[in-house]
């Protein structure tokens, strides 16, 4: 039966002690770390030492988190919170298309690569409809016009442009 | 009126005007898509702001900023979802209205709130510029120190009953700030001899991980909704006039935005509550709330389109930004080198009245084309959310990649998006990650300044702001410790199902020994192994 306790709880019960033991084994781990990653400078002062802040950031993370696990409902872990590790992992496929864009874009160009990525996850999404992957291909040209052409942000040519004739490489470079 | 004059002259250009048009049309449409928010979009725009000129970049994201929450309303009213999450109180009045058949009437109403609220906040920090140019140049290193610590004191009490996690987070982001090349001593801190944090972890890249990235892992694996939108009958001016007949719950409204926006880490919802139930108590019809009340929607909507130019005022006062948009604001200075803080009002006060002039203008631009387009603007609540996905992960390359070229910043970015998708997934704030690496910069070089001057640790606190500052900070932590131990007797209470003088250990042990010691006392206890006996007698 849910508890007074559990049921004040502010946010879901799966995966939270989960998180808060993460927290607190990563604040510990970092600050076992502290005086090989950080150095203590002679003659300074200690609000002027380049081990202060991470020290204060470290150990207020390490108490917070540690009472944070003290003061949580729920005393072990469940077959809820593996469930909801599973979820957590489910977003790393798509962590993983964005690398893989990123990965491909110094390649084989921002223009050719976005026309391909935005229908190619769409159709993984489960649009699959002709409306919808136009709808993908229109959204993907304008994007590259707009960030490329029009605001000229800053994103390189690829190889691939390389092998285009001059006119058309260096038009390819500044505007595709 | 000199001031006026040369603010209008840094205005009066082409960009600007189209940065107008664009901050205010683009927030009112992210606003209205459940699901993408103002934290998104001014963290993928923010790279390509970069390269434009500080007044023009910084009316985009203002645009952005402040029509969004006009645009929010529309979803919030007609589909019961708000389009970000201040518009979610809009949902108590505005959808009961839709419900009953008056949508039209619940958006302009809507409107016409915001509106008052946009352009009441802007004539009160216009009127108040001169006050804080006089008290700006009162902020030292030190009074700057304290003013970012109560600033992250304030982000991380104002999470009720997720305080310690929201402090546990605020100090991760603090630690965040100091990897990399520490830059007084020149020393290595976390970097783990690898070169790609050898300059530190990039703001940017945080924020567009954790509000940007981690927004479209959630769209991306969550399911597409279906969604009925009403038809829209009626005028859409009628809002306008009915606002006329609540001045005072309006006006009250706005000042609780303006105030609650100056205070660093309050923000809309503090100013909302606070309005709405101003509202409700002094109404006459206080049952109507929550069932389509004209006065509990004004109280919203007004309350919180007040805050986004009160929110401005320490950000370029002081530098200190009070939640994660300005935070993110905060880095359009840095490039341009323009430093926001006393120099700011002293040096550049055209500049700081040009921004709040141009705020003034986008409320107006937002509510003309409101009043035009809402027919055609509701039908952007019916993209699907995983299509919306989609297209923020393809938009947020744009920011992380246009900043370095660096493959590892995207790598950076994934990370944090997972890891913001996963405080999404346990309701857990993203913000006071942002602020303690904002404010904690500040904080550390601010104190380094301030300690090379300071002999006692009682000077610190020597001169009247910084005391002042010193006493909100211990009043605050007193205030929270106080609501900690009120909440902590009513879970007792709620868990024992009895309300007594006291809750704790020693006041129960005293009650048992004084029941012990009396006459009455050992009646009852006599009575009560009697009739203990009589039941054990039955087995």
């Amino acid at each position: 039966m849910t508890t007074e306790r559990e049921r004040r709880f502010v946010g879901p019960r799966r995966g939270q002690r989960v998180f808060a033991l993460a927290i607190l084994g990563m604040a510990v781990g970092l600050l076992f770390l502290l005086p090989d990653q950080t150095t203590w400078a002679k003659n300074t002062k200690l609000f002027a030492q380049p081990r202060f802040w991470p020290a204060v950031a470290l150990s207020g993370m390490a108490v917070f988190a540690a009472l944070h696990v003290y003061r949580l409902p729920w005393k072990r872990v469940t077959r809820h919170d593996v469930q909801e590790l599973r979820r957590w992992l489910s977003a790393v496929e798509f962590a993983a298309w964005f690398m893989g864009y990123v990965v491909l874009v110094p390649i084989a160009g921002y223009l050719p690569v976005t026309l391909v990525f935005v229908p190619a996850l769409a159709w993984r999404m489960g649009y699959r409809r002709r409306s919808m992957i136009l709808i993908c291909f229109a959204f993907a040209t304008i994007v590259v016009i707009f960030f490329k052409a029009v605001l000229a942000v800053r994103i390189p040519g690829a190889l691939l442009y390389e092998t285009l004739p001059a006119a058309l490489r260096s038009f390819a470079i500044l505007y595709l | 009126m000199d001031l006026l004059y040369s603010a209008f002259d840094i205005l009066l250009r082409w960009d600007v005007a189209i940065a107008l048009l664009a901050g205010s049309v683009g927030g009112v449409l992210i606003g209205a898509i459940p699901g993408v928010g103002p934290a998104v979009a001014i963290a993928i725009l923010l790279p390509a702001t970069f390269s434009l000129d500080p007044i023009v970049g910084l009316t985009v994201l203002l645009g952005i900023y402040g029509s969004s929450m006009y645009g929010g309303a529309i979803p919030a009213i007609l589909i019961n979802t708000p389009g970000t999450a201040v518009n979610a109180l809009t949902t108590y009045d505005g959808h009961p209205m839709t419900a009953r058949g008056e949508p039209r009437r619940a958006l302009s109403l809507a409107y016409s709130a915001s509106f008052f609220g946009g352009v009441f906040s802007v004539i009160c920090l216009i009127l108040f510029a001169p006050v804080l140019a006089r008290i700006a140049p009162m902020f030292g290193s030190r009074e700057i120190f304290l003013a970012a610590l109560l600033g992250l004191t304030l982000v991380v009490v104002a999470h009720r009953g997720q305080t310690l996690i929201a402090g546990a987070l605020a100090c991760l982001g603090i630690f965040l700030n100091t990897i990399g090349m520490e830059p007084v001593k020149y020393t290595q801190r976390y970097t783990f001899d690898q070169d790609f944090l050898g300059s530190g972890v990039n703001l940017i890249v945080v924020v567009l991980g954790l509000f940007a990235l981690s927004q479209a892992f959630v769209l991306l694996t969550d399911e597409d909704e279906k969604i009925r939108v009403s038809r829209l009958r009626g005028g859409m001016f009628q809002g306008l006039r009915e606002l006329a007949r609540h001045p005072r719950v309006a006006s009250v409204s706005a000042s609780f935005g303006v105030l609650m926006g100056m205070i660093p880490g309050v923000g809309e919802f503090t100013a909302q509550f606070m309005a709405y139930t101003y509202a409700q108590k002094t109404s006459k019809r206080p049952q109507d709330f929550g069932r389509g009340s004209s006065e509990g929607l004004i109280a919203a909507e007004t309350s919180n389109n007040a805050v986004p130019a009160a929110a401005m005022v320490p950000l370029l006062a002081l530098g200190i930004p009070g939640e994660a948009l300005t935070a993110m604001m905060l880095s359009v200075f840095y490039v341009h080198n323009v430093v926001p803080g006393p120099g700011l009002f002293q040096n550049q006060m055209d500049f700081v009245v040009a921004l709040y002039l141009a705020l003034l203008l986008l409320n107006i631009l937002v509510l003309l084309f409101l009043l035009g387009a809402t027919g055609v603007l509701v039908q952007v609540v019916r993209i699907p959310n995983r299509f919306l996905g989609v297209c923020i992960l393809t938009l947020s390359f744009v920011g992380v990649y246009s900043l370095r070229n660096s493959a590892t910043d995207c790598m950076l970015a994934a990370g944090f998006g997972v890891f913001g998708f996963i405080l999404k997934r346990l309701s857990l704030p993203a913000v006071p990650i942002i602020l303690g690496m904002v404010l904690g910069g500040i904080m550390e070089v601010k104190l380094r300044a301030a300690m090379a001057r300071v002999k006692t640790p009682l000077d610190f606190i020597d001169r009247p702001v910084a005391f002042i500052l010193f006493l909100l900070i211990i009043t605050v932590l007193l205030v929270h410790v106080l609501r900690v131990r009120k909440d902590s007797q009513s879970l007792k209470e709620a868990e024992w199902q009895i309300k007594t003088a006291s809750t704790s250990f020693g006041a129960l042990m005293w009650r048992r020994r004084n029941s012990f010691l009396k006459a009455h006392g050992k009646k009852v206890r006599a009575r009560h192994s009697r009739l203990l006996r009589r039941l054990t007698d039955l087995f």
